[in-house]
């Protein structure tokens, strides 16, 4: 029975017994600790930290009336982005599938939002009406929802026919959606919208859901990322308000959607870019965790050879000796 | 009652069955307190990329002590006070430091192929550390209640809703972000941290690639091997 030959790999298996030397590894961590807070301190100070105040539904309705208004008929109509979302607000789509895989539709929906009412009936219904929103809201009651649904669509349809020119909308049977359009308009222009959807009937309130949806079916929060440079296909992911360095850790996830084939309007790989590059960054994280144990990658270190200039001084010390 | 009969012998084993000596035992064999906390390293441990480690962990320990006050404080407080916002920036810039220590410390143990000999694991938990940093973070930007926050996650649903996350992790919900990000989320890096550190205690620091037998008495020179 032959003893084992021991091999390089050993050396990093067994105990380390050849040179040491001395290594204050907690006088280490100390002095680590007050450099890194001197350091946070002075870059704090020097350059304090991103906080552009949050945009509101008042702030929406006074610079941007006339799309706040068309949004609201958007809303009502239910041709608004989250009107037809699907899961997991409603069921008023699919969800986006990759091959056989749709996961968006296997939970069904969790958070349910109702446009029509949660963001415009509701609301209005919540404050104290001026006559002319009082008589549209019983009007809007008293109809049919197939009655509701043609005055909507009538006038969100007339209004994109206008090109959101509410001046050059032609008449129409518009029912109630007018007076209702221009009552949520004066109500979030008021600022009462703002407070109104956040209480949502309830004294405390910590889910933003239907606040944000609503706001990004408008112009007005889309406007704002742009002039900031925050969309998608402008390193939006990883970058943030002013000259700050953001979430520079998601260059990898960022890159995929600067490439012209997930930014090109009308392609199917755009439309899959979401969970496409979903998918992509868990594979791609899943290597990095398995690095030691992929053939070929797990030997890149060894064909580059950086590991010299790390431990250039114990291979200094094998050519002398 | 036996008690008052037990003999010493019968007390020791007694004692060596009790599930905390075995704990004692097992912890002591796998650790004991010269690996925990030596005061020698090998002499290849000498070069700056050792230090980003630790400053990854110091860094941390900013961003838990700043977020505590920032906790007590209230989420608001940082948008209306020179000292909250003062606080705030100290977390925002501990994120900054602690996210690019721990990029250059993996990048480090990369090129020195740090999960050989028996160390996968440790790069391992180190990776899921740095992960679940990144979710600590994208939480973090969630929870700051203002414009980024907004547009972040009116962005972030979409991707999280077509892969299915979004029925049970949703980014416009603030009140789950906030704590996911103040109550969770410390807890999982500082175990993953914890766990990754008592790891490199244990294996000890890789020593470098190819390295030689003459440092190592039992192991033979590649040429002898060779020969052998």
């Amino acid at each position: 029975m032959s003893r084992r030959t021991p091999t390089r790999a050993d050396v990093a298996t067994q105990e380390w017994t050849g040179p040491s030397r001395h290594y204050d590894i907690v006088k280490e961590g100390v002095i680590a600790l007050v450099v890194v807070s001197l350091l946070t301190v002075g870059l704090a100070i020097l350059f304090g930290s991103p906080d552009e105040p949050s945009l509101t539904f008042k702030g929406w309705a006074t610079s941007a009336p006339d799309n706040f208004y068309a949004t609201t008929v958007a809303e009502l109509a239910g041709t608004s982005e989250s009107a037809g979302y699907g899961p997991p607000y409603n069921s008023a789509a699919d969800g986006l599938a990759v091959g056989p895989l749709n996961p968006q539709q296997w939970f069904g929906v969790t958070h349910a939002v109702d446009p029509p009412n949660d963001f415009v009936i509701t609301p209005l219904r919540a404050q104290q009406a001026p006559p002319s929103a009082g008589a549209a809201l019983k009007l809007w009651d008293t109809a049919t929802s197939e009655q509701q649904t043609t005055w909507a669509t009538n006038y969100d349809t007339a209004i994109t026919a206008a090109e959101g020119d509410l001046t050059h909308v032609a008449d129409g049977q518009y029912g109630p959606v007018p007076a209702l359009a221009l009552a949520l308009t004066d109500m979030a222009s008021a600022g009462s919208l703002d407070g109104i959807l956040m209480a949502q009937g309830n004294f405390y309130q910590t889910d933003y859901t239907k606040q944000i949806l609503f706001m990004g079916d408008g112009s007005y929060l889309d406007d704002a990322a742009t002039a900031a440079h925050l969309q998608g296909n402008t390193w939006g992911m990883m970058n943030e308000t002013g000259s700050y360095p953001g979430q520079a850790w998601l260059w990898l996830y960022s890159v995929w959607y600067q490439i012209p084939q997930t930014n090109s309007d009308g392609t199917w790989l755009t439309d899959h870019a979401d969970p496409g590059i979903f998918y992509v960054m868990m594979i791609l994280t899943l290597l990095l965790l398995l690095v030691p144990f992929i053939p070929g990658v797990r030997s890149i270190p060894k064909w580059i050879p950086i590991h010299r200039l790390i431990w250039r001084d114990y291979y200094r010390g094998q050519r002398t000796s | 009652m036996k008690t008052a009969e037990t003999r010493p012998a019968e007390v020791d084993e007694a004692t060596d069955r009790m599930w905390t000596s075995r704990l004692r035992r097992l912890w002591l064999a796998k650790l004991p307190p010269d690996k925990l906390l030596p005061d020698r390293q090998p002499a290849y441990v000498a070069s700056w990329i050792y230090v980003f480690g630790v400053l990854s962990i110091a860094a941390f320990l900013v961003i838990l002590a700043t977020g505590l006050v920032l906790a007590f404080a209230g989420p608001a407080w940082y948008h209306s006070s020179s000292a909250g916002h003062l606080t705030n920036s100290l977390h925002f810039w501990g994120t900054q430091l602690f996210l690019m220590f721990m990029v250059i410390h993996l990048w480090g143990k990369f090129w020195m192929a740090a999960w050989r000999g028996r160390r996968a694991l440790t790069w391992v938990t180190g990776v899921i550390a740095f992960v679940a940093s990144i979710g600590t973070a994208f939480t973090g930007y969630l929870a700051q209640s203002n414009f980024d926050s907004q547009w972040i996650s009116f962005e972030a649903k979409d991707g999280l809703n077509t892969v299915g996350v979004g029925a049970f992790f949703n980014v416009t919900n603030y009140g789950q972000m906030l704590l996911i990000h103040a109550c969770l989320m410390p807890l999982v890096v500082g175990f993953l941290v914890v766990w990754h550190v008592l790891l490199v205690r244990r294996r000890g620091i890789v020593p470098p690639l190819e390295a030689f037998s003459n440092d190592v008495p039992d192991v033979v020179k590649p040429t002898e091997d060779a020969r052998s």
